[in-house]
């Protein structure tokens, strides 16, 4: 059954804040797995204005290099993906786990239920982790991903992306999204970043083509800066 | 002027091997003389167990205080070796699992008390974003009559989900994203 995509702008709610929906019918996982009751709103206490502070446990030096983890090096175009994590003040998110995976050059993830028929790379995890600096700036060196075929519809492709996941300052603050990059085919027929009804708000997902993080006669630089909702604890108040 | 915020985007099918490398859902070791074990089974729309979700918890240590800079009531001990953050995958039959100890209470609104809870992220493919819910704990009748969050929920039944149910080895909370009975999830 061919299930396109419709629409232009239906479904923009301004209330969304740029969010997508829960319920977004043309991505079709979401029919049965969106609640339908109404949220409850949240006051806000100390339950989300803390949160964890890292996270999970030590990076390890070769975290953030997705191209040196194993024997040799993956196939594949190598890529630098770096920017800044800030708070929804605008303000650095520092020493903050930043994690990532993706699927390897040709489109396809280690993950044992992946069934795309395209090759795995024995030198590629398709995961990194790293933590941000005093800049809230995070770095990664990897390849560039492949898009992959689903099953949501009939020719359904995903646009190549990196999956980020995010801790900020606080539990309000938590954030899992998709890096994709300029210029992408794929976005007009993608139901989950046209999940995203703003159109501004979309390109808040794009990350630039950047010739400064370009290095020569070695990768190409992307830049991908990350907004996430709420804001650090006042700084340094009340020092432990 | 403030920047936008990134919009949320699922965490898809393929998250594990990234998220999932190590065992993060033992908050205290097993020898600990109060862990508890809190397991819950995760219900689509159509009573189909979720076996690829991830579920998130952060809590207050047994006296009530968060392992963050933000908490600052130093009269109330920090313990070194308790995060109070877990993580774990569901299993083939839909089911996460933490090992844990029950929190303090905790601060709300306007000076008033929380009763002891656990907040909870869930993420799954066919989640454009996260559900946060609460655990709440079945021997806290007084306290939970009283909570300032649960007694914004008028609905008895839809107060009921947020609130484990004792299984003697472990208490139990099953997540429904959908349809009857489904659990009470929160925004900000």
């Amino acid at each position: 059954m061919r299930q396109q995509p419709t629409d232009e702008t239906a479904g923009l709610r301004p209330e969304d804040n740029g969010q997508p929906p829960y319920l977004y019918p043309d991505y079709v996982a979401t029919r049965l797995r969106a609640p339908k009751e109404p949220l409850i709103i949240l006051p806000k206490t100390l339950s989300d204005t803390t949160g964890p502070a890292y996270g999970r446990g030590p990076i390890g030096e070769l975290d953030n290099d997705l191209t040196r983890q194993r024997e040799g090096e993956p196939l594949g175009e190598r890529i630098i993906v770096t920017g800044r994590v800030l708070d929804g003040d605008g303000r650095p998110v520092r020493n903050s786990l930043v994690e990532i995976w993706q699927a390897n050059a040709a489109g396809r993830y280690t993950h044992h239920l992946d069934q795309h028929p395209a090759p795995l790379d024995p030198n590629f995890s398709g995961a990194g982790r790293c933590l941000t600096d005093d800049e809230g700036r995070y770095r990664f060196v990897t390849v560039k991903p492949g898009a992959y075929p689903w099953k949501n519809h009939d020719n359904a492709w995903r646009p190549a992306h990196i999956h980020f996941s995010l801790f900020g300052p606080a539990f309000r603050s938590r954030l899992i999204t998709q890096m994709y990059f300029p210029g992408d085919p794929l976005f007009e027929q993608d139901p989950i970043f046209r999940s995203v009804r703003d159109r501004e708000a979309r390109q808040r997902m794009i990350s630039t083509f950047d010739l400064e993080t370009t290095q020569p006669e070695w990768a190409l630089g992307y830049r991908f800066d990350i907004v996430l909702e709420g804001r650090a604890a006042t700084p340094m108040e009340n020092p432990r | 002027m403030s920047p936008e915020p990134t919009p949320s985007q699922t965490i898809g099918p393929f998250f594990h091997d990234a998220l999932l490398d190590r065992n993060y859902s033992e908050l205290v070791s097993p020898d600990h003389p109060e862990a508890i074990v809190i397991r819950g089974t995760i219900y689509d729309g159509a009573g189909e167990v979720v076996p690829d979700a991830m579920v998130e918890i952060w809590q207050a240590n047994r006296t009530g205080r968060y392992d963050h800079p933000t908490d600052d009531r130093d009269d109330l001990p920090s313990d070194e070796e308790f995060s109070g953050f877990g993580r774990s995958g569901t299993d083939v039959g839909g089911e996460f699992s933490f090992l844990t100890v029950k929190p303090g209470p905790v601060p709300g609104p306007d000076g008033q008390l929380q009763a002891p809870h656990v907040t909870v992220s869930v993420f799954a493919r066919g989640l454009l974003k996260r559900l946060v819910t609460r655990i709440y704990f079945p021997d806290e009748e007084a306290a939970n009559a009283v909570d300032p969050v649960l007694s914004t929920i008028e609905d008895p039944e839809l107060r009921r989900t947020l609130i484990a149910r004792d299984e003697g080895d472990a208490l139990r909370f099953d997540i429904h994203l959908q349809g009857d009975g489904q659990t009470a999830f929160f925004a900000f």
